[in-house]
């Protein structure tokens, strides 16, 4: 069997970057827009909120109590030769409130979420059922998007506060029964570290995190084209491309909130 | 074959226009990519006439249909359906213009995740009707496609005919006053095609609604052609000799993304074009 090379130009694939940019820019606005006109689907709403908050809770609270558990276990050999095993409460905690709390529950919903969201609504566009929306007369961007996009926001910020609180759970655990760190001075320690703009930043970044992963997943969703195969390359690419924008906007949102705040 | 019993006829549903055609395309061209799936098509449905709509696969039937419904633009031509250009509507006016029109698509495209009932009863959920007006609505259309007894399953549950019968209801649940039908039969069983025939046919004589059908199969056609809905009995029967030109039914032939015929019965038969005689013998 020949098999024939077929030479992709450099210019095709910039103007399909830009298109797809724009699409994405397009339909994440409209997601937005939906939430001031009616109807706003709050029955579809609450079910995603479920699915994906409720869903979501074991593995967000596994990861968080393992990632404080493990930062104060890495840290505390280091801290233990300076003598300053004392302050792991103020690693740990500035380290999950401010970046690994929102980071790790960003990711694993996006892992879940980002691409149950592609392969479901893949599935429904393959299968016709997104033009059938639309020719009963319904804008699946109201109807499918916009509640993802809405219930995945508001979620991830209550779920990050409970990745928070577990990973925080987890530092003392470590510090307690491995070092012997009194609880009350790891747990003022932990409260005392933090000030306004360290919870500002862990709050304002799940509902960014939110927002990246329900229009990037139903971006790909909507976007899929191909059958099946289809379905399951855009399911691949809703969790690269969220897991990758969450990384970038995170970067991005810790410069600015320190541009604006100043350094510590 | 005896029909299911009649919902209640509603003449809003056959309200036409004052003029013009239920469905109009003039000069309509579109293209996938580099290939040319329609190319300057020109054609009128007229209100209360039913079309079929043949051609090979891949010669832009479907396409067509979509077109009318607003959910492909076409690269260049004008549609009207309801004397409303759909070429020059947003998809937020579209969606309006929606509501007075039923698509059956070929693969029934049933939400999967809802059950036969929300199905048939989505555009009603959409539009705000009361939930027992929607409970006494949906059964009826659900009676009328002789599938009451689905009303609490899921599309998964149900066989390939029962799916398009389930479409049937959702598209006519509304009473619109244009349908498009695509493939209708395709794929199904004689009998089971036989029942969709006369649920098609029943639409085009109680309602009088005008529909656009995309179909391989031309004996359904011709049945539709040469039979009428009895409502005494109930049934769809065939019309007495010398009124056959009294069916509201025409048929348009497409080849190489052109229109090659749209005529009636007669015309169809006394066709001299030599695809056209290969195609209906």
């Amino acid at each position: 069997m020949a098999f024939e090379l077929q030479l992709i130009s450099p210019v095709e694939v910039a103007k399909d970057f830009a298109l797809a940019v724009q699409d994405y820019t397009l339909l994440a606005a409209q997601s937005l827009g939906n939430f001031f006109r009616r109807p706003l689907y709050m029955g579809d709403m609450l079910q995603q909120a479920d699915l994906i908050g409720v869903g979501s809770l074991p593995i967000v609270i596994l990861t968080g109590l393992s990632v404080g558990a493990l930062l104060a276990l890495n840290s505390a050999s280091t801290l233990q030769r300076f003598g300053s095993i004392t302050l792991i409460g103020q690693l740990v905690s500035l380290g999950m409130v401010t970046e690994l709390g929102p980071l790790i529950t960003g990711l694993m919903v996006a892992g879940r979420n980002a691409s149950g969201m592609a392969s479901e609504l893949g599935s429904m566009i393959v299968t016709e059922q997104i033009d059938a929306m639309r020719a009963l007369g319904t804008d699946p961007t109201k109807k499918l998007v916009t509640p993802r996009v809405g219930a995945t926001a508001f979620m991830l910020f209550f779920l990050t506060i409970i990745a928070d609180l577990l990973g925080l759970i987890g530092g003392w655990g470590v510090a307690h029964l491995l070092f012997g760190l009194d609880t009350q001075q790891y747990w003022t320690s932990v409260w005392q570290i933090l000030v306004f703009r360290d919870v500002f930043t862990g709050l304002i970044k799940p509902v960014l995190f939110g927002f990246i992963i329900a229009t990037v997943g139903c971006y790909y969703g909507i976007s899929t084209r191909g059958g099946t195969q289809g379905v399951g390359r855009s399911t691949t690419q809703a969790v690269v491309a969220s897991s990758v924008l969450i990384l970038l906007v995170d970067f991005f949102v810790t410069k600015l909130i320190f541009a604006v705040f100043g350094y510590r | 074959m005896s029909a299911p019993t009649l919902p209640s006829e509603n003449p809003a549903a056959s309200a036409v226009s004052p003029s013009g055609y239920a469905i109009e395309f003039d000069n309509v061209s579109i293209a996938f990519d580099e290939k040319v799936v329609l190319s300057g098509i020109s054609f009128h449905l007229a209100h209360g006439e039913t079309k079929a709509v043949f051609g090979v696969a891949g010669s832009g039937k479907s396409t067509m249909l979509k077109l009318a419904m607003g959910l492909l633009r076409p690269d260049s031509g004008r549609i009207y359906v309801l004397d409303e250009e759909v070429t020059a509507m947003s998809e937020r006016e579209l969606f309006e213009l929606r509501r007075r029109v039923g698509i059956v698509f070929q693969e029934s495209a049933l939400f999967d995740s809802m059950k036969v009932y929300e199905n048939v009863a989505f555009r009603l959920i959409e539009e705000g009707v009361s939930t027992e007006e929607i409970e006494r609505r949906v059964r009826e259309v659900l009676r009328f496609v002789e599938l009451e007894n689905t009303y609490d399953m899921f599309p998964s549950e149900l066989s390939g005919g029962m799916r398009r019968r389930v479409a049937i209801a959702r598209a006519i649940v509304t009473e619109p006053q244009v349908l498009l039908y695509d493939s209708p039969t395709g794929g199904l069983d004689p009998v089971t095609s036989n029942t969709i025939v006369e649920l098609i046919v029943k639409q085009r004589d109680v309602y009088k609604t005008s529909a656009l059908m995309v179909t391989h199969r031309l004996q359904d056609a011709f049945t539709m052609a040469t039979h009428q809905f009895d409502k005494t009995t109930n049934k769809m029967v065939p019309l007495p000799k010398g009124q056959l030109s009294e069916v509201p039914m025409s048929f348009l032939i497409l080849r190489d993304s052109k229109v090659i015929f749209d005529g009636d019965a007669h015309q169809l038969a006394g066709s001299r074009d030599e695809y056209i005689r290969e195609y209906i013998s």
